[in-house]
């Protein structure tokens, strides 16, 4: 529960908000006690390098509101115009999303709807393929709280939480004392499989340096080891540069676990495979429980990526990718994703919310969408803000704006803001646009019934002449 | 000499403190513009801290700085780079039906040169 208690150790009044939750990354840390002194946070408690430098750092960028074309505009001109962009394109691209509210994401997939729109998240360039392996294989799953009090086999495989999550480590996986692991870190065997030893595998009981590109190859070799096949020594030497017997110890550990849980990370999902590498460790995970309890998770990275999954699949029934221009959606991977549609030169106009694809996205989409006249949003200049038709500087979610977002295990969590701003939250604007849009959509239609009454009567069969 | 090695773009967590203090940034924009490379390959390639390489893909060529990765941590003729705006100018748009163009483990040439140009 966050509570607002002034810092009776300071001179003047300063605020501490006790349990305010870090939304830097997909661990969601919602045990950050903040001190506040006027517009700044000066103490972030419990914080990791990344949630410090997430609180410490931020302040309400001096830019307008919203800029047109570069030049200062009000945020109504603003809403007006990205409305009207919206409306007329033949193929609008809405996508980011992974880092803003849930709340926001609702908003922006009813313009989806309203507009006949094509919506993407960042899910598309992270798990994207974990989401396609989902659907292909299912999901053995758990809470974090489970990992935390059950968990005696850690194995981290193409993720590096040290560096990219370092709260995982201590607040969930590895260190903490568990319900039914008194000792904490004592109690659990860790295991990191990737192709550089990271800093995570300065931390791991076993690492295992699998050849770069051969994950796919590895993953079913324990799997076939999990299911009692035989496997030739030689040809797992050569596929997976490790020994059969390195292979045979872990899955023998594996098999002794009371409760093992597998967190993998972008090592798979972006490396040749993608899909199928995603499914071979889902479908490893369903293996071992043939012989103990398994879980597997993946590594989520932005804050609230994980609720854009959820709120995409509560909304269109698809979590990612997924075109409306049909009047329903339509899910497909490969055709309705981002990337693709940027660099096929698909989209005519863009809404881009909470994320950069004119920094990380391929050059042919970059050039697409810098051809072509867009909205962004983000509390910070950007590539992608610096280049949009209608830029919104907006609060920042969590510092500045209530509301919910899901961590990475899909548990959703309530935000407590630190900190008032002057800016607009994206949700304030995105609720704005959908007004102007379904406005907008009521005047083209009257216009075409207009139009339509003064065309010749059309008899049943569809010919007037 | 020009030599093909497989490229890892990842994250960091001076990466990752670069975004918050904004990505025009001094640590951002250092840290993303930097390839790290294994002590054998700066040997056999005659480079030191600081030097300046061309890598190139398939779909796209940057010049970075290099500095020698911590003990241990690439295995020789694997290249890290943190992830960002460089990096992904490597990629192609291709995304083989996933949405997910293929962002590391692909194949780059490296290229020493005497100043970016
Ligand atoms: S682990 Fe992630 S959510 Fe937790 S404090 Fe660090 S950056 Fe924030």
């Amino acid at each position: 529960m966050a509570t607002v208690t002034p810092d009776a150790s300071s001179e003047h009044e300063l605020k501490v908000i006790t349990d305010a939750t870090c939304t830097f990354c997909g661990c969601v840390c919602d045990d950050i006690d903040l001190t506040v002194d006027g517009d700044h946070i000066i103490k972030a408690k419990r914080a990791c390098v990344l949630g410090k430098a997430w609180f410490l750092n931020h302040t309400a960028d001096d830019r307008p509101s919203c800029l047109i074309q570069g030049q200062a505009a009000s945020v109504e001109a603003g809403i007006e115009r990205a409305a009207e962009l919206l409306v007329s394109a033949r193929y609008p691209l809405i996508y980011g999303l992974s880092d803003t509210t849930s709340e926001s994401q609702r908003t922006a997939v009813g313009i989806a709807d309203w507009v006949g729109a094509n919506i993407d998240t960042t899910s598309s360039v992270c798990h994207g393929p974990t989401g396609m392996a989902l659907q292909g294989v299912g999901e053995v799953t758990a809470s974090l709280g489970e990992v935390r009090n059950r968990g005696d086999m850690i194995i981290f495989w193409g993720a590096n939480p040290a560096e990219s999550h370092p709260r995982h480590f201590t607040r969930y996986s590895l260190t903490p004392k568990g319900m039914f692991l008194p000792n904490g870190r004592k109690d659990r065997t860790c295991v990191v499989v990737d192709v550089r030893k990271t800093k995570s595998a300065n931390a791991a009981d076993i690492f295992i340096p699998v050849k770069p590109r051969s994950d796919f190859e590895a993953l079913w070799a324990l799997r076939a080891l999990a299911n009692d096949v035989e496997l030739d020594a030689n040809q797992v030497l050569h596929d997976t540069g490790i020994e059969l017997s390195v292979w045979q110890d872990l899955m023998t550990r594996m098999k002794a676990a009371k409760f093992g849980a597998i967190f993998f990370g972008m090592g798979l999902t972006m490396t040749r495979g993608k899909h199928a590498n995603a499914e071979a460790l889902l479908a490893l995970a369903r293996d071992m429980n043939k012989h103990t309890r398994f879980i597997c998770k993946p590594n989520r990275g932005h804050g609230n990526v994980t609720g854009a999954d959820n709120v995409m699949a509560w909304r269109t029934g698809y979590p990612f990718g997924v075109n409306l221009m049909r009047g329903y959606p339509r899910f497909n991977p490969g055709e309705y994703t981002a990337s693709d549609i940027l660099a096929r030169q698909e989209a005519d106009a863009a809404m881009i919310i909470a994320a950069d694809p004119m920094a990380n996205f391929s050059q042919p989409a970059r050039d697409h969408l810098k051809s072509i006249p867009y909205i962004a949003f983000d509390p910070k200049e950007t590539p992608t803000t610096r280049a949009a038709e209608v830029a919104f500087t907006v609060a920042t979610y969590g510092i500045n704006v209530p509301g919910t977002v899901y961590r990475m295990d899909d548990v959703p969590i309530s935000l407590r803001p630190a900190l008032e701003c002057h800016h607009p939250s994206d949700l304030e604007i995105l609720k704005g646009i959908e007004k102007q849009v379904q406005k907008l959509n009521m005047k083209n239609a009257i216009a075409q019934s207009k139009n339509e009454s003064l065309r010749p009567a059309r008899d049943e069969f569809g010919s007037s002449e | 000499m020009i030599e093909t090695y497989i490229l890892i773009p990842g994250r960091t967590s001076k990466q990752g403190v670069g975004i918050s203090e904004g990505k025009f940034g001094e640590t951002y924009q250092s840290e993303i513009t930097c390839l790290q490379v294994a002590s054998e390959d700066m040997i056999s390639r005659g480079l030191t801290d600081g030097d300046w390489v061309r890598l190139e893909s398939e779909f796209g060529q940057i010049e970075v700085a290099v500095k020698t990765a911590r003990q241990d941590e690439l295995p020789s003729g694997l290249l890290f780079i943190p992830y960002g705006d460089l990096s992904s100018r490597l990629m192609g748009g291709e995304t083989h039906g996933t949405g997910m163009p293929t962002s590391k483990g692909f194949d780059v040439t490296m290229q020493p040169i005497a100043t970016p140009s």
